[in-house]
């Protein structure tokens, strides 16, 4: 049977391998390559690459970057970050990347979900949202590093988005993103309840009892881990890591989500 | 000795040649019918549909160069995932006849719409070794692998079965038929497992 997935977030800007907090203040941590190449000794299960360079909107993805991550990539990967036409995902999976993940086109196209899962397969399609309460508590859905926001309710959006074709939903909690303080759970079980295709967790790993919450109550099949993956501890240097083989072990014998 | 990745249009090559290179095994990637001809080994790659990769093999000439190589010079080839696929007879996925260098069919993953498990198979699982083959050697029923599949195999002859895998049903994720050897996941994705098969394969 499948395994539930614990995997790194590779957060990318201007080719560089770069770590935010709450989407701001991105620090430089290193090549990406240099990373990959760790993660492939370590044996991650899947890599989630994310171009966040200021410029990706418009110019689109950068392919000869995209490219030298495939072939570097011993696991299977995927790439978000300007993504806005089924001609730009063909692209991207014909260089041999397995999944797109899609997030700003929502706000004019969703359309792209369901044109893209068609012809691709919904095995390569990842929903991506950025998720941020509001003054009043309430949960929205956030655009354009959060300056941007829709009205529609979270559960029905993402019943939508499964019933246009999406194979997994990435959920990132902007407030949690790089403060080590744990998933938002709430927000994972809100998720995990309204859908049946696989959810990520993503935003606020910092030890392993948080990743036990995101698959144990939360229900996530995986979780995405930033800093985490790309620093010894908080506040501390940058190192190049990955949960141990124990806890791997461990992950996996958990009930499949 | 020189392995030649076919490239047929289906996927990209290029992360099964990293790997290649990584455990410093001799390969190219070509669909010249010269390299084809000089080749020690051959690997079929492939993501995409199965009428589209027959096509491809049978509008530029390749699938008989290469049923040459592997069915008369007994060449050893090794097809991953649709290049599998197309090895065998038929698929469910296409009208299109396939080379049919092994006797199996391609068939369609049909669960119930209640079911929880989702097509395409797609994430790690493991195999379930049945008999020894020089495919599979220094892998166990613990080796994990990385599927993204809608069909599957089935080989008519149990013989040739090496490993088979669990999702719904159990479906034959390696096979070995003398000089012909398939599998289901993608070595390239699978780490150490994966270069296993790859070293293995250069062994043969």
């Amino acid at each position: 049977m499948l395994q539930n997935r614990i995997m790194p977030c590779l957060l990318i800007k201007n080719t560089k391998l770069v770590k935010t907090i709450k989407f701001k203040n991105p620090a430089y941590v290193g090549d990406p390559v240099n990373a990959i190449k760790i993660f492939n000794e370590k044996e991650v299960d899947e890599l989630l690459v994310m171009d966040i360079s200021d410029k990706r909107a418009l110019q689109g993805p950068d392919y000869q970057f995209i490219k030298t991550i495939a072939e570097e990539c011993f696991m299977p990967v995927c790439y978000g970050g300007g993504i806005t036409g089924i001609d730009q995902i063909k692209k991207i999976l014909q260089i041999g990347i397995e999944k797109v993940s899609i997030n700003s086109a929502l706000l004019y196209n969703k359309t792209l979900v369901s044109q893209a899962s068609g012809l691709f397969g919904s095995q390569c399609i990842v929903v991506a949202l950025d998720i941020k309460k509001n003054w009043l508590g309430k949960y929205q859905i956030c655009f354009d590093s959060g300056s941007k926001y829709l009205k529609t309710e979270l559960g029905d959006y993402v019943q939508e988005m499964e019933s246009l074709g999406a194979g997994e939903l990435l959920i990132n909690n902007i407030d949690r993103e790089g403060t080590w303080n744990g998933f938002d759970i709430e927000l994972i079980k809100l998720i995990t309840s309204a859908v049946r295709i696989p959810v990520i967790a993503m935003g606020g790993a910092g030890k392993y009892d948080h990743i036990r919450d995101a698959i144990g109550p939360g229900k996530a099949s995986a979780v995405a881990i930033g800093s985490m993956a790309v620093y010894q501890n908080k506040g501390m240097g940058v190192l190049v890591n990955f949960p141990k083989k124990e806890f791997l072990n461990e992950i996996n014998s958990y009930k499949i989500n | 000795m020189k392995t030649v990745i076919v490239n047929y249009g289906m996927g990209n090559p290029g992360s099964i040649l990293n790997m290649l290179k990584y455990l410093d095994i001799n390969a190219i990637i070509s669909d010249q019918f010269s390299d084809i001809e000089s080749a020690d080994k051959l690997i079929l790659p492939g993501v995409g549909s199965f009428d589209h990769g027959m096509n491809s093999l049978n509008n530029s000439g390749l699938s008989d160069a290469l049923s040459e190589q592997v069915v008369i010079r007994k060449k050893p080839v090794l097809g991953i995932c649709l290049g599998m696929h197309i090895m065998t007879l038929t698929s469910e996925e296409g009208s299109i006849m396939g080379l049919g260098w092994i006797n199996a069919v391609t068939k369609r993953f049909r669960f119930e719409q209640e079911s929880q498990l989702k097509v395409p198979h797609t994430g790690w699982n493991r195999i379930i070794k049945l008999k020894d083959n020089a495919i599979a050697d220094h892998l166990d029923d613990l080796s994990k692998f990385y599927f993204v599949h809608s069909y599957f195999v089935k080989c008519d002859n149990k013989n040739d079965v090496v490993c088979k895998t669990n999702f719904g049903l159990s479906f034959d994720s390696v096979f070995a038929h003398e000089n012909i050897f398939g599998c289901q996941f993608h070595p390239e994705k699978s780490h150490r497992h994966g270069m296993q098969i790859f070293k293995n394969f250069s062994k043969i």
